[in-house]
């Protein structure tokens, strides 16, 4: 499982860090980190779940 | 109805085909209901997403087809019976019931549209989520052409295409949130903006003084000619009824060959007068979202009881919709299960947030903030208009505005939800 953040459509608004603070991060400087772009399959549904919340679409599962 | 009345094969209504009923779809789904669903939807496109609206659309940079939130495979999947095109015009909850009529033609408002009884048809439900929205407040416009409201992807691309018509200038009535976000993405295509706002301070009540002259003077600082304190008194026209400019209560006129008119919203609940529920600036549902027995409604059209915030509340944000469709989805299927009980099921208390975008700054408001809140800025200043300013009342931390701080609203909004006190708040600030 991959995490795949389009970063022209993101706009560092944290919702995604709110759902999943393992995985997403925006730092002081308003940009998004994604700590961890293989998370274990333990983290599926909190990431589901961030992708849905996300107002911009921006985060997409991979799984390949 | 109760859990041993309950069909074997239920049938799900869901009225309003936008975010919060496509949400609340997709979650019946999600939490295994198995009965059928029917999303009914007086638009004639499959779901969309607003925010985009006044923002990329307008700006000429997104075409429609982007903004779809449910695409024709993700609709398939869901095995739904769609109904766009279609729209609700009553609701008998004795009978279980729905009346449906083909939608109006284009711009015909709810209300002064007459049916011929062969027009409407009925539909049995066991279940019902009401997600009807709102719709824009207007003005007269004394019949004139080239006033526009901005809520549908239709009324989107009509003020698209008068952009792209290159008008020697936009008035936009209302600066409020749209009315800002239209604003700058006319000031970013180049149009001459003229923005009329009646109160003395843009958004001075939601925001405080401070943060609402900081918001005037963004404006400004974009080349608005911003007019503050004034209402409009009426529109003119020109040839062939078009609309020519605005006269204002101080008696100037503002010529402008584009108004957009954004003051707010209106619940769309006309359709269930005298139904037998409660409706009160939206429908009235209590803690849990239910609004009668197997009825729930979600939504911009929700009004609840906030156990924490303690206050009714309608909220007409975008995250709203998305919570509050999953939520109401998973409350009727715990109705069918349990019955009425709301006393057993969680309440619906989330802590509200949105964003907007105007110019190159994000606004962000989370929690629910009053004028009269005691506010400290803890990071940033508004002469860098990038901060963030907290809100508390009665030693309690009660909301976070944030301009380019995405990151301290959320971590303010976290505490929010933890119930932080005010002290607390500002320690937090201090580390
Ligand atoms: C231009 C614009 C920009 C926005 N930007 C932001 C933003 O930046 N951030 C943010 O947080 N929020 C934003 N919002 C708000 C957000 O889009 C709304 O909160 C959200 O759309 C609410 O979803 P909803 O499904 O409850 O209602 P709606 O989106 O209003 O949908 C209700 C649907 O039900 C249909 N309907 C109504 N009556 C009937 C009937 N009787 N029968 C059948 N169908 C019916 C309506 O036509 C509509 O399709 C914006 C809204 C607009 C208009
Ligand atoms: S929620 Fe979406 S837009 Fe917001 S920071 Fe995360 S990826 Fe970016």
């Amino acid at each position: 499982m991959r995490v795949v953040v389009d970063y022209d459509l993101c706009e560092s608004n944290a919702v995604c860090m709110a759902v999943a603070p393992e995985i997403f991060e925006v730092r002081d400087d308003d940009f998004l980190y994604v700590l961890n772009e293989t998370p274990d399959e333990a983290m599926r549904e909190k990431l589901v779940e961030a992708a849905e919340r996300c107002p911009k679409q921006a985060i997409a599962i991979a799984d390949d | 109805m109760n859990a041993e009345q309950a069909p074997n094969s239920p049938h799900i209504a869901v009225v309003g085909a936008s975010l919060a009923g496509w949400r609340a779809a997709e979650q019946l789904r999600r939490s295994e209901f198995g009965g059928t669903i029917t999303l009914i939807g007086d638009e004639p496109h499959q779901p969309y997403d607003r925010p985009p609206l006044s923002k990329q659309v307008l700006a000429g940079d997104w075409p429609a087809e982007r903004t779809v939130l449910a695409p024709e495979d993700q609709l398939r999947e869901l095995d739904l019976t769609a109904r766009f095109g279609t729209r609700a015009i009553g609701l008998n909850l004795a009978d279980r019931t729905l009346t449906l009529a083909p939608a109006p033609p284009a711009g015909a408002d709810q209300g002064d549209y007459e049916l011929g009884d062969h027009d409407t048809e009925e539909l049995g439900f066991d279940g019902l989520i009401i997600a009807t929205g709102a719709r824009c407040r207007a003005l007269p416009t004394g019949g004139l052409s080239g006033i526009h409201t901005l809520r549908t992807l239709d009324d989107a691309m009509a003020i698209t295409e008068a952009f792209d018509a290159h008008p020697s200038r936009v008035a936009v009535v209302g600066a409020g949130f749209i009315g800002a976000e239209v604003a700058a993405t006319a000031r970013g295509r180049g149009l001459e903006v003229t923005m009329i706002e009646a109160l003395p301070i843009p958004l001075g009540r939601v925001l405080g003084e401070d943060i609402g002259q900081l918001c005037a003077e963004l404006h400004r600082e974009h080349g608005v000619d911003l007019r503050l304190g004034v209402g409009v008194e009426h529109f003119v026209g020109g040839p062939e009824d078009r609309v020519t400019g605005v006269v204002l209560t101080d008696g100037s006129t503002v010529d402008a060959d584009v108004v957009v008119v954004g003051i707010g919203v209106i619940p769309n609940t006309e359709w269930l007068e005298g139904s037998g529920l409660e409706l009160d600036n939206g429908v009235m549902c209590d803690e849990t979202c239910l609004a009668a027995p197997g009825v729930v409604a979600v939504g911009d059209v929700a009004c609840w009881r906030h156990v924490t915030f303690d206050e009714v509340m309608r909220v007409e944000h975008w995250e709203n919709a998305v919570e509050q469709g999953k939520f109401g989805a998973n409350r009727l299927l715990k109705w069918f299960e349990t019955g009425d009980d709301s006393a057993s099921s969680e309440p619906y208390a989330p802590v509200p947030w949105f964003w907007s975008d105007q110019y190159d700054r994000k606004l962000q408001l989370a929690g629910r903030i009053r004028s009269d809140d005691t506010s400290e800025i803890v990071t940033g200043s508004l002469e860098e208009r990038r901060f963030a300013t907290i809100f508390g009342r009665s030693g309690k931390l009660v909301g976070v505005f944030g301009m380019n701080r995405p990151r301290h609203v959320m971590q303010y909004r976290q505490l929010i939800t933890e119930g932080a006190t005010w002290d607390e708040a500002l320690s937090f600030a201090k580390e």
